[in-house]
């Protein structure tokens, strides 16, 4: 048996209720006290998370205390005696990031006839793209339209995306279906090849093209096979640490650091794409996070170093079921499925206390409330909180063997550390799950800063303030392309330019003048988990 | 609290860990910052394929470190890389046959059927006998049974046929999505109508609606029946 004695005897009185809970239906929020629930719970409403930015262009936006750290934080090259007169690499366009977005811009400039170099801090697919599990949305059926898709995306982003963007994204995702079924993508059809489409939270029509439980994994696995196919130069564990600029507000190329022997290398570009993903392990208001390793938001530093805006970067997106036990899967995303399927948020004492399906903010903040405000979650040995999701109910009320048909690989995950969910509640706490915002972008992934393109969850504007399921595969790919083909376009007219840090010598002088010390070096490029370097509030071993 | 602890091997040197952590978690417990043999952290990447042996038992176990729980007198090594052939092809202008495959891979037909690849898959996938069906030419069979392939390169790494079981099977899945399965005909429809332009004006308009028009159409929306 996985679970302490303590978390049985409170699972006693979940299994006492559930008879109970089985017909009686937690009422759900009434506007004012959903309202009223996220401001004194949620992240985002919370003044103690935040602070405004003081210094570069977004100056005085409220950003999360951990982001703001490593923008208000020193390059790792001294601008006046780095050496820049030694080229490593001359290309046309530099791709940073080996994720969904970073490989469908190499494949379109590389498509397109550009000297391609794409570089990576970890693999070629180690990324977010990787991990996504529910499906990539499309309005591709005869009941659906470009603008019906419109209206769920701006709908579920508080009608403040970019418009350009929103119409960007649900034009190309049809192409991109497309394009990914040319290249061997296996998504889940019927026999006659019709795609077989669900729906996600928030979708009016049923859109969301899947591959099994793997439709990240299947999208990036065959974009890096293809990435391959192209022998494209993709330099792995080497990311960029600082962008370069001719002097004159024009990217120009970035500074490369190997990992493994902490050399520097130059390369110099015409056109330079930033897809580094977003901010998931800088644990934002100490959150656990269903992201990658390398979700350290790298490129939000480098972009705004040479001086792009960023965007939105107040709203974060948290997942209200992580999972919270054992402990060694905390953090990674329970599907919303399950709520669906009728299993039911219960406390320590086995009561109901959310209607399970109200929005994922909602549903957030009652449990952080449950938690720590009333006192009534339950505390691992490893002082992690929760609250129960009740799994067994579902078998309650659709029969045996439900779990096991519908959700074969959670399924499978807790037997692994000797939970059976068929019978046994699981533990889940809110999970930090994406960077709705970042870098300010044109429909073409162009910035403020010539040269430089965005793509991906570094870039921001297209999901407003709220990213639906199913919309971020989306976003990686359809910007992704728009960025390699516009990069390569652009990449023809321009002359590779001077190599300066000239942005970095005046982002620390801004530093300097707003009395910002020298103790903060940036981008983090990965995380400490170490225990001789344990960071408070990050999802290592607790003792 | 008092924890109860394990002395594992990482890499030929003992350390004190809590019981209960993964391989991963241990390592960092043990003061080891990962470069390489760690990505997603939740079983999906492949990136930290672990090999390992208990005392007393001469047998090799293989396990992904995010996934694996510690356990006493555990021995370990990560296999973060494998030096593995990838063939390069043009997906479009190949057929689904065995021919093709064995052009690509004539390595497949040394498969010794031993069945280490399926005993050594920490996925729990048929291994060999997707590779049995790939000899055979059942491109979709073997596409099917690989499907929750993570490429973490425990299969090859131990096989004595020197096969690379991984990359076979993404080309066999490649080659079933491009050539075997039947083409959705809805989205051909829906990219040549967006090629044609037939929505362009339409969402023009829409991006040129301001906030209370956008609030009143998404709210008297229809929503397609579950």
């Amino acid at each position: 048996m996985a679970y302490t004695p303590q978390m049985i005897e409170s699972i006693r009185l979940v299994e006492a209720s559930r008879e109970r809970r089985y017909t009686e239906k937690h009422p759900r929020l009434s506007p004012a006290e959903k309202q009223d629930l996220l401001r004194r719970f949620h992240p985002d409403f919370r003044p103690d998370t935040m602070r405004p930015v003081k210094v570069g262009p977004s100056r005085g936006s409220m950003m999360p205390h951990e982001l703001v750290d490593i923008l208000e934080a020193r390059s790792r090259l001294d601008p006046d005696t780095f050496p820049l007169d030694r080229i490593d690499y001359d290309v046309d366009v530099l791709v940073v990031g080996g994720g969904g977005a970073g490989s469908s811009a190499s494949l379109m400039a590389h498509a397109a006839g550009a000297n391609v170099l794409q570089v990576t801090k970890l693999r070629l697919g180690d990324a977010n793209t990787m991990m996504a599990q529910g499906g990539i949305q499309a309005a591709d059926k005869p009941n659906d339209s470009p603008m019906i898709h419109y209206l769920d995306v701006i709908g579920g982003g508080g009608f403040v995306n970019k418009p350009d963007l929103v119409r960007a994204l649900v034009h190309d995702a049809p192409l991109v279906i497309k394009w990914l079924e040319d290249l061997g993508c296996m998504f889940d059809k019927e026999p006659d090849g019709t795609m077989i489409t669900q729906h996600g939270g928030g979708t009016s029509r049923k859109r969301m093209h899947a591959a099994r439980d793997y439709s990240g994994a299947e999208i990036m696995r065959t974009l890096r096979d293809e990435v391959r196919n192209r022998q494209i130069p993709v330099i792995e564990f080497s990311p960029a640490v600082e962008l370069l600029s001719d002097g004159e507000g024009r990217c120009t190329g970035a500074v490369l650091m190997n990992l493994e022997t902490k050399d520097f290398f130059v390369v110099r570009a015409k056109t330079v794409i930033l897809a580094t993903g977003g901010f998931g392990r800088l644990h934002v208001a100490g959150f656990p996070t269903t992201n990658h390793y390398g979700a350290t938001a790298d490129g939000l530093v480098m972009a705004y170093r040479i001086g792009a805006n960023l965007i939105f970067l107040d709203a974060t997106q948290f997942h209200p079921t992580g999972a919270a036990y054992p402990e060694q899967i905390v953090g990674l995303l329970i599907t919303e499925k399950v709520r669906g399927l009728g299993a039911q948020l219960v406390n320590v004492h086995g009561e109901q206390f959310v209607f399970p399906l109200e929005t994922r903010d909602a549903v957030s903040s009652a449990i952080l409330r449950e938690c720590h405000e009333r006192d009534a979650g339950v505390v691992t040995e490893t002082g992690q909180h929760g609250v129960w999701l009740d799994s067994p109910m579902i078998e309650h009320i659709h029969g045996e063997g439900t779990i096991q048909r519908a959700l074969p690989a959670m399924f499978r995950q807790y037997k692994r550390f000797g939970i059976d969910m068929r019978k046994e509640p699981i533990l889940v706490y809110p999970t930090l799950h994406y960077q709705n915002g970042g870098v300010e972008i044109s429909h073409d992934t162009s910035t403020c800063i010539e040269n430089l393109f965005v793509a991906g969850e570094t870039s921001g504007g297209v999901h407003g303030r709220n990213r639906l399921m199913g919309n971020s595969l989306l976003d990686v790919v359809v910007f992704g392309r728009r960025a390699g083909a516009a990069a390569a376009e652009r990449a023809r007219s321009v002359k590779p330019g001077r190599l300066t840090l000239e942005h970095v010598r005046r982002y620390h002088k801004e530093l300097d003048e707003a009395g910002i010390g020298k103790d903060r070096v940036s981008p983090m490029i990965l995380p400490s988990y170490a225990r001789h370097e344990a960071r408070p509030g990050a999802n290592s071993v607790v003792l | 609290m008092a924890q109860e602890m394990v002395r594992v091997f990482i890499m030929g040197k003992a350390y004190e860990v809590p019981k209960g952590l993964t391989i991963m978690k241990a390592m960092e417990y043990a003061g080891y910052q990962f470069i390489r043999g760690c990505g997603c952290r939740g079983g999906f990447c492949g990136a930290c394929g672990t090999v390992y042996r208990m005392p007393g038992d001469y047998r090799i176990k293989v396990g992904l470190a995010c996934q694996t729980i510690v356990e006493d007198g555990m021995y370990l090594t990560q296999i973060p890389v494998f030096p593995a052939n990838k063939a390069t092809y043009n997906i479009e202008e190949m057929r689904p046959t065995l021919g093709d495959l064995l052009k690509m891979y004539p390595e497949l037909s040394r498969c010794l059927g031993c069945n280490t690849c399926t005993k050594v898959c920490p996925q729990e996938l048929d291994v060999m006998n997707y590779m049995a069906a790939a000899m055979r030419g059942d491109i979709a069979r073997t596409a099917d049974m690989s499907f929750d392939c993570l490429m973490c390169g425990l299969c090859a790494a131990r096989c004595p046929a020197e096969t690379v079981q991984y990359n076979i099977a993404i080309l066999a899945r490649r080659l079933y999505a491009r050539h075997i399965a039947p083409r959705a005909q809805h989205l051909a429809t829906r990219v040549q109508e967006i090629l044609d332009g037939k929505f362009d004006q339409a969402l023009d308009e829409m991006t040129r609606l301001d906030r209370a028009e956008l609030e009143r159409l998404y709210n008297e929306r229809d929503i397609e029946p579950e």
